[in-house]
């Protein structure tokens, strides 16, 4: 009797956890949706756009560029125990080049972003939602999607790029120090050999090489769905301040997870298109 | 005020009765302020005319029954208290009258348009009918004193920057706050009484005739308290709104409400001036107002 209850209430749990998670997952898409409308109807609020572009991009400049810089550095350092042995080391270009071109610059920066303003995003969001700010702007008869949610995603699309660009060439900058510190190759050597990594695969439309494509793609995805995943859980949040950090934490992870995933079906369906 | 004002001529003049011209003059100044006192008094109550009502409302969420049938209407120029212990629904009315949330039965009815019918493009022009004080002010941390009270101004009208300037400076005025000092100020530096005349100052802004309050006076000192109700009372008096305010303080209630509801289980269970509402003998009633 108490074993058929118990199994039934394990029953009950579990259903109702799918379903919360149907629901999350369904208010998600939907958000996505209000949001995009969002970006193509007025009214726009250019401002917040300027500010959040502000705050998403120039102040993670410098995460940004440190992480650039270690990582081009340690990858030159450690290809280089290997090349050596092959007596190979003036490819170094290439493979500093390739990895963080197509796959680290976009990666890392999408993290460290999503670490630092991702979370500031659903913190923000999280605080203006707990003390009733967000309903504020609801009664002043303007969407809290548009006015905090459009502006910050706008922002992210259009900075994550910039800051994979700069990530990438600061990334192979570290590459140079280290070859011509360490490895004692000459500058010119060592960017030949990232110019024909970019060769290699080919270009599109005859100047654009299919790595930088790929490299580029992925930042805009990427830095969307910081945003719509940072926000989606600010405006979740509930409970105080002690919601407040649950709805960052969740934030971060989440992001982090979904970019990391991303990344590899978006290789997969890039090589597809532009190589294959 | 208008009502003394024959009366204050008559002593000017010295003198009770009098020539001619002084009669002509005294009925002159009586037409005036018969006039006056038209154009404050209180539209008559006919049917029809109420700006928020409320038809039998139900709302549940889940299993859980939050409101069994609430009815009421407020009209311009009256404030309805929503009197009740914590968790009974009372700021949810507020919600419903917001349309923050749709009732699952019963009519929300907003100058006559039920809010059921309004589509999610028109419910933002809906809410430029009214003008919400929540309970911890909610002002927008990142702006200004100025920023937060301009900010519906900036949204809805085309004013100029010097109208709007003009705009917010009167109506911090109004809510007895100087300009000069708190203009530039950000909400984290106001104490919770500015906090809540800002609030309010951000509320009347763009002269909503539907003014809702959410606990206006919770977390203040008696003094600050007396200040924020008589800033109530004003808004009835001078700007004859229709106000809703939900509060489980009943002194501030007996103060500013013209009507009193008591909320118990979802339901009203006393409706009246706050004066009958002393003179109910029902225990619960009783026992809320101590």
């Amino acid at each position: 009797m108490a074993q058929a209850s118990a199994s039934r209430s394990a029953a009950r749990l579990t259903r109702d956890a799918l379903l919360g998670a149907a629901l999350s997952v369904q208010e998600y898409f939907a958000l996505l949706g209000r949001l995009l409308r969002g970006c193509v109807t007025r009214p726009f609020y250019r401002r917040d756009v300027v500010q959040q572009m502000d705050t998403v991009g120039v102040a993670s400049l410098f995460i940004v560029v440190l992480t650039g810089l270690f990582t081009g550095m340690v990858l030159a350092l450690q290809s280089a125990v290997e090349m050596k042995q092959f007596g190979a080391t003036i490819y170094i270009g290439r493979l500093v080049g390739a990895s963080t071109i197509r796959e680290l610059g976009p990666v890392l920066t999408a993290l460290m972003v999503t670490g630092r303003a991702g979370s500031g995003m659903a913190a923000a969001l999280g605080a203006m939602k707990v003390t009733e700010q967000v309903d504020a702007l609801r009664t002043m008869g303007v969407d809290p999607i548009r006015k905090l949610v459009v502006p910050r995603f706008v922002a992210a699309v259009l900075m994550l790029p910039i800051l994979t660009v700069l990530a990438d060439l600061i990334a192979i900058l570290g590459g140079l120090l280290i070859a011509l510190l360490k490895l004692h190759l000459s500058a010119d050597l060592y960017m030949r050999s990232v110019y024909t990594t970019l060769a290699d695969n080919g270009f599109v439309l005859r100047y654009l090489p299919v790595d930088l494509i790929q490299g580029l793609a992925k930042p805009i995805a990427f830095g969307a769905l910081m945003a719509l995943t940072s926000c989606f859980y600010g405006l979740r949040a509930s409970g105080g301040t002690e919601g407040v950090g649950r709805a960052t934490t969740q934030a971060v992870v989440t992001t982090s997870i979904l970019v990391l995933a991303t990344d590899y079906f978006l290789t997969q369906v890039l090589i597809v298109l532009l190589i294959e | 005020m208008i009502p003394g004002k024959p009366v204050d001529v008559d002593d000017r003049d010295g003198i009770g009765g009098g020539t001619e011209r002084q009669e002509a003059l005294r009925a002159e100044v009586r037409e005036e302020a018969r006039r006056e006192l038209e154009s404050h008094a209180l539209p008559a109550r006919e049917e029809g005319a109420a700006t928020v009502e409320l038809r039998d409302v139900w709302l549940s969420f889940g299993d859980h029954e939050v409101l069994r049938g609430i009815s009421f209407d407020v009209r311009r120029g009256e404030t309805l208290c929503i009197l009740g212990g914590s968790g009974v629904g009372k700021s949810t009315i507020l919600r419903l009258i917001l349309r923050l949330l749709t009732p699952s039965r019963g009519e929300v009815l907003i100058e006559g348009r039920d809010i059921a019918s309004v589509s999610r493009d028109d419910v933002l022009e809906l809410r430029e009918r009214m003008g919400m004080v929540f309970q911890g002010s909610a002002l927008f941390d990142s702006l200004t004193v100025f920023d937060n009270v301009a900010f519906p101004l900036y949204e809805h009208t085309a004013k100029s920057e010097d109208e709007v300037l003009d705009r917010v400076c009167e109506v911090l005025s109004f809510v007895d706050l100087d300009p000069d000092e708190v203009l530039d100020l950000l909400p984290a530096e106001l104490s919770g009484g500015m906090r809540k005349r800002v609030a309010i100052a951000r509320a009347i802004v763009h002269e909503p005739p539907i003014l809702l309050f959410d606990e206006p006076t919770s977390g203040l000192d008696p003094i600050t308290t007396r200040t924020i109700d008589g800033l109530i009372q004003k808004l009835r008096r001078e700007l004859a709104v229709c106000a809703v305010v939900v509060t489980h303080d009943i002194k501030s209630a007996s103060r500013i409400a013209t009507e009193a509801a008591l909320l118990r289980d979802g339901g009203i269970i006393f409706k009246g001036t706050p004066e009958d509402m002393f003179a109910v003998e029902e225990p619960y009633v009783q026992s809320f107002l101590g």
